[in-house]
């Protein structure tokens, strides 16, 4: 499902930023903007200060799956892991965004059946944003969601506390919280114990391939929330491409960024 | 209007070839895009005879100021272009500049026959930064290659044939000359600059096409220094482009003798920004029309190496 975006960026207001464990939560005001499908994504750039910092980066936008959206309102879930991600992370209330979007393709509901399929929402680190939008929207539409989510440990297992399901279960690799090992344990658990599902993932390159592996073995539909460097974000700079089954590449912004996952031979490394 | 190869634009500022995709765009921003479409001739992306996938990724670098970029020039060849991307292509409110390039003399002839048959594009702009065969030069970077292709061609269409220049060589503005000698109704200039980047880790070449492009604020002092070279060896129109962001570095490749201006990587970080510097042209060029630069006073100016301005 795609939103069409406004023609052109747009200058927002950030109305608050507040710190989840290590991840930054930006809420910006967007009140010419849509509302968006979950798994769309937004190209944000800082309105200042954008360009100029430690080898005059950054010079592109950053593209990032809004975590949540209300009324002319998004919000948005980073980890500070590069030039641009720290410019966002300094932004305060008052400061102000570029925007564009939304863009992209997200999610689709699980087929109707029989047999009826739940949702089971997969993610790792800063993929939590795209499945807690999704889940929010699941709820809305009464359809019973679970959630299995990996951390590194504790301190970014706070993330877990933004998506808000039925049953909302973690992994930490370092044991420190929830069960200690790899969410894909918990993923494995979830499916032995019923089948009937439709996985929807988002996370890490590793992490998305074995979700992948897994629910083709088990032939359980997946549909994954992939990431790639993007200039553009609407089709122009072709940068973010994958490789798909079919033959040639697909570009991530117009094509996904949600992939059946039937389509990839594999999750690309990033 | 401005008056381009026989074209009538309402405005000076075109796409760069590669860097704008009105269908993507279309499927993105829906029919917003065409009620304000932000270019005064679309210019496609390059043709090329048989369908390219492009390069393995990945194909980005962010640079100091810019972006390299390894794409490999992705399209679904001269037949599927025809069939699939020209009618939508057509239907853009703007007229439609058809970029291609071939590695034969006899490639580049078919893509030319072809694309000047149809009545819906407007000019032909030829890719010649591709390797001669024979010399493994860019046919671009040498005159006498340029010279012989542009000949080839030039007898196969009344269509304008517009040559698209490479940076990467040792005097461009005798490229500009040779194919304005054969017959090119036009010159765009430039592409991007030959430049690659190393993996941060690994020291390998990052870009999975090896070599890449350098595009972007970082390149616009030297695009102004080539289009300045060009404009004073040819009288043929010139397209000019390079690191464009703002209105102000429109005016400079206009000024400096450039009929249209291009603008590239900066439509990849606002779609829209086209719009903004045509608009803020027309302000310029009106002077009844509010200023927003307006000052009450004497500005005090930054006593930097730029100044005074």
């Amino acid at each position: 499902m795609r939103v069409q975006a406004p023609f052109g960026r747009r200058r927002v207001t950030v109305t608050a930023a507040r710190d989840v464990g290590p991840y930054r939560v930006l809420e910006a005001a967007d009140p010419d903007g849509p509302q968006p499908w979950p798994g769309q994504f937004y190209m944000l750039a800082g309105a200042e200060h954008w360009g100029g910092g430690e080898d005059e980066r950054p010079f592109l936008p950053r593209a990032f799956s809004f975590l949540d959206a209300g009324e002319g309102t998004l919000s948005f879930m980073l980890e500070d892991v590069g030039p641009g991600t720290a410019r966002l992370c300094e932004l305060q209330a008052g400061d102000e965004l570029w925007l564009l979007g939304p863009l992209g393709i997200g999610f689709t509901a699980p087929e109707p059946g029989p047999p009826a399929r739940r949702a089971l929402l997969a993610g790792g680190g800063v993929g939590v944003p795209p499945l807690a939008a999704w889940a929010r929207e699941l709820a809305a539409r009464g359809l019973a969601a679970e959630a299995v989510l990996g951390f590194r440990d504790a301190d970014h297992a706070a993330g877990a506390r933004l998506l808000t399901a039925a049953a909302v279960s973690v992994a930490t690799d370092d044991g420190s919280v929830g069960h200690h090992g790899l969410v894909t344990d918990l993923l494995a658990a979830a499916l032995d114990d019923d089948p009937h599902a439709t996985v929807y993932a988002c996370g890490p390159p590793a992490m998305l391939e074995a979700v992948r592996r897994m629910c083709a073995a088990r032939a359980v539909p997946a549909q994954l929330a992939l990431e790639a460097g993007m200039a553009c974000g609407f089709g122009a700079c072709y940068g973010c491409v994958v490789p798909v089954r079919d033959g040639g590449y697909v570009r991530l912004c117009v094509d996904g960024p949600v992939l059946d996952a039937d389509r990839i031979e594999a999750v690309p490394a990033h | 209007m401005i008056e381009f190869c026989g074209l009538r634009l309402a405005h000076p500022i075109v796409n760069g070839s590669g860097t704008f995709d009105a269908i993507a765009a279309r499927r993105a921003f829906g029919d917003a895009l065409l009620d304000a479409f932000p270019f005064s001739a679309f210019v496609s992306k390059t043709i090329t005879l048989r369908p390219r996938a492009g390069n393995p990724p990945p194909r980005l670098w962010e640079a100091p100021a810019g972006l390299i970029n390894s794409i490999g020039l992705p399209n679904r060849g001269l037949h599927g272009y025809l069939e699939h991307d020209l009618p939508e292509l057509a239907a853009l409110p703007v007229p439609l500049i058809t970029n291609v390039m071939g590695s034969t003399e006899a490639e580049v002839a078919e893509l030319v026959e072809a694309v000047g048959a149809r009545p819906e594009i407007a000019a032909i702009e030829l890719n010649v930064s591709c390797p001669n065969v024979k010399t493994g030069l860019d046919i671009g970077a040498d005159p006498g290659s340029l010279a012989a292709l542009v000949r080839a061609v030039r007898p196969l269409t009344r269509t304008p044939l517009i040559v698209k220049l490479t940076p990467n060589t040792a005097d461009v503005a005798a490229v500009a000359v040779a194919a304005e000698r054969e017959g090119a109704d036009a010159v765009s200039l430039v592409n991007t600059l030959r430049a690659i980047a190393l993996a941060p880790r690994t020291r390998a070449p990052w870009l999975g096409g090896g070599t890449g492009g350098l595009s972007g604020p970082a390149i616009r002092a030297v695009a102004l220094a080539q289009v300045a070279a060009v404009v004073r060896h040819v009288s043929i129109p010139v397209v000019g482009m390079g690191g464009v962001t703002r209105v102000e570095h429109a005016q400079d490749l206009l000024s400096t003798g450039a009929t249209l201006v291009a603008v590239g990587t900066e439509t990849f970080r606002d779609p829209a920004v086209a719009s903004c510097i045509a608009s803020a042209l027309k302000s310029l060029q009106n002077p009844e029309t509010p200023s927003t630069s307006v000052k009450a006073s004497e500005p005090q100016v930054e006593v930097d190496v730029n100044s005074p301005d």
